[in-house]
């Protein structure tokens, strides 16, 4: 039977959520072209977590050997060239995550097998693959066709699809392969997990966080948003530009490679909304944005909207505030 | 300055390769008529946000070791302000590949194309940014590197040259890094906040309007028609559409003190203020 791939994706012990989110979407999709479901976990000792997958696919490939203790894209190539070429995946799913960032592409021009990166959803019709991935920073959505082959690869973005556990576990049959690796691979070697710095500021404990991006065009024009931000008693975070300019400190930026916030107040002031922002933030209890662009994505995670330049209106509502705590005294 | 030194590392010829995109971060953008691409009116382009932090590191590579810096792009004319921006930077060599046969390519094609141009250069390092900020594909790269036969790795943070290798910290999620070691000649993409581009002196763009800028079309590169633009991609855009919204913000209307008092109204009443 013809057969779907998803990567198990897993650090430091801990299976990331974006592999239960594609064997999710692979599960939907096997079902409906009448295929197989079959996850791969490669790792030292991973036998416990393909227990886990096994919940999720019909078949658990597992492929244990030191060196690939921690991950390391060149040697993960030379073992899935090995299990592809073995058994022909129509699709093979990947984590569109820094991992499959640096896996993936790689790995199907060395297999010669088409891949779309980034994708937010996929149907497979027959032997016809379609995508939809993003464009401009998430403003435009494509539909794209995939040239026709025997099998594809797909790159899925993060939190793209629901986890949803089968409601009776599948319990797969795991099965154990072999490591083609014969040697060290010393062209590229891990080193190290680095951890961010401890952090003077703990966004995630804040209440109420005021949001900046990069709307705000010059570090001078920070005290305007930071100004506001502490009548009302928020503290200032941000999106990835203010962080990469070197204007706050990373331990303020909000999204996939910041931190995940979820405060009762989220105030987004010139913040398009990127997806790796949005996934930061897009669970706060209220969110208020505030941009010039009218088809800004992130009007679409907001419950409040102002189409307005930002400076005309942080100044005025820090100055109604104040009015209305005069009253309140 | 985040590259060190700890053995001697002579000079390395580096190769960039750069998109000339329109900038749409802060733009309001229009699906055109055909459907499968953007109003492009009207949009400011410049060289990929990516790839400017590519070129600066090139450029502080050769500026502590020595070497050359070459920039490489594919694209129409328009693509020379880009590379008029790399010249002034410090990059010595700018080639620009040019042909109508190209449109249509996507990124494993255009891998190709600058696989056939970059196989005939030397070249110790490449260095080019880990996406593009239009299609976003974050691929060129690594295809590139297995189309070389040299070892690669992308989202660089940080970059750390020694004799023969390089050490790399390259971006995880949340806040984390990986330290890696790989061997060069190699391929790095790098992440936004490696470094901090410069600003360009006046003189550095007179300076560079003087130098050359090396044209090449799909016969320069030896690749055959059915290589590049959509025959030889592996992906084909069908049709582009605006994102259906997950939920719809509530637009707060009027001048913007009426909005700024409706906002204040908003807190005030969920007790936020």
């Amino acid at each position: 039977m013809p057969e779907i791939f998803v990567l198990a994706e897993h650090r430091q012990g801990q299976i990331r959520d974006v592999t239960y989110e594609m064997l999710t979407k692979a599960r939907e999709t096997a079902e409906k072209a009448n295929m197989e479901l079959t996850a791969v976990i490669l790792g030292k000792e991973v036998k416990e977590k393909a227990k886990a997958l096994s919940e999720y696919a019909r078949k658990v490939l597992v492929v244990e050997d030191a060196k690939l203790e921690n991950f390391n894209s060149d040697a993960y190539q030379k073992v899935l060239i090995s299990l592809i070429k073995e058994y022909k995946p129509t699709l093979t799913l990947i984590g569109h995550t820094s991992y499959g960032i640096e896996l993936a592409p790689r790995l199907a021009a060395a297999l010669n097998i088409p891949l779309a990166t980034d994708c937010i959803d996929l149907t497979l019709e027959g032997d016809t693959l379609t995508v939809i991935r993003q464009m401009y920073g998430g403003k435009v959505n494509a539909k794209a066709a995939i040239r026709k082959a025997e099998s594809y690869m797909v790159t899925v973005r993060q939190a793209a699809f629901t986890a949803q556990k089968p409601a009776t576990p599948i319990n797969g049959e795991i099965i154990e392969k072999p490591s083609p690796l014969t040697e060290e691979i010393i062209t590229k070697r891990f080193i190290q997990y680095i951890l961010p710095p401890p952090g003077g500021v703990d966004i995630t404990a804040a209440e109420k966080l005021v949001g900046i991006g990069r709307g705000i065009k010059d570090q001078s024009n920070i005290p305007i948003v930071e100004d506001f931000a502490k009548t009302i008693g928020a503290v200032l975070a941000c999106s990835r530009p203010i962080v990469d300019k070197g204007w706050l400190p990373s331990d303020r930026q909000v999204g996939s490679s910041g931190k995940t916030v979820k405060p009762k107040l989220y105030i987004a002031v010139g913040i398009s909304g990127a997806f790796q922002h949005v996934l930061g933030m897009k669970n706060s209890d209220l969110i208020i944005a505030i941009n010039k662009d009218p088809n800004a994505p992130i009007f679409s995670f907001a419950d409040y909207g102002a189409v307005e330049d930002l400076f005309k209106i942080v100044p005025s509502l820090k100055n109604k505030i104040y009015e209305m705590k005069g009253q309140k005294a | 300055m985040k590259i060190q030194t700890f053995g001697r590392v002579s000079q390395l010829d580096i190769v960039v390769c750069v998109k000339h995109v329109p900038e749409t971060a802060e733009a309001e953008l229009k699906i055109d008529a055909s459907g499968k691409d953007i109003e492009k009116a009207g949009l400011v382009f410049d060289i990929n946000e990516w790839d400017d932090y590519a070129l600066e590191e090139a450029v502080r590579i050769k500026e502590k070791f020595g070497g050359t810096v070459t920039a490489i792009t594919i694209g129409a004319e328009d693509s020379d302000s880009t590379l008029r921006k790399c010249l002034a930077r410090g990059a010595d060599k700018a080639i620009r590949l040019t042909d109508p046969k190209f449109a249509g390519s996507d990124a494993y094609a255009i891998a190709k194309i600058l696989h056939s141009v970059i196989k005939n250069l030397h070249y110790d390092l490449i260095l080019t940014g880990m996406q593009a900020g239009d299609d976003g594909y974050a691929m060129v790269g690594p295809i590139l590197a297995e189309m070389l036969g040299i070892p690669h790795t992308t989202m660089a943070k940080k970059i750390e040259l020694e004799t023969g290798m390089a050490k790399i910290n390259r971006e995880l999620e949340g806040g984390l890094e990986e330290q890696l070691e790989i061997k060069l000649p190699a391929l790095i993409s790098v992440q936004t906040g490696i470094n901090e581009p410069r600003y360009v002196s006046i003189m550095g763009i007179r300076k560079a309007m003087q130098k050359e800028i090396k044209v090449m079309t799909l016969a320069d590169t030896g690749l055959s028609e059915a290589n590049v633009g959509e025959t030889g991609s592996w992906l084909k855009i069908e049709k582009l559409y605006v994102p259906p919204a997950e939920k719809q913000a509530e637009f707060l209307k009027g001048t913007p003190e009426e909005i700024a008092a409706k906002i204040a109204e908003i807190l005030k009443a969920r007790g936020l203020i």
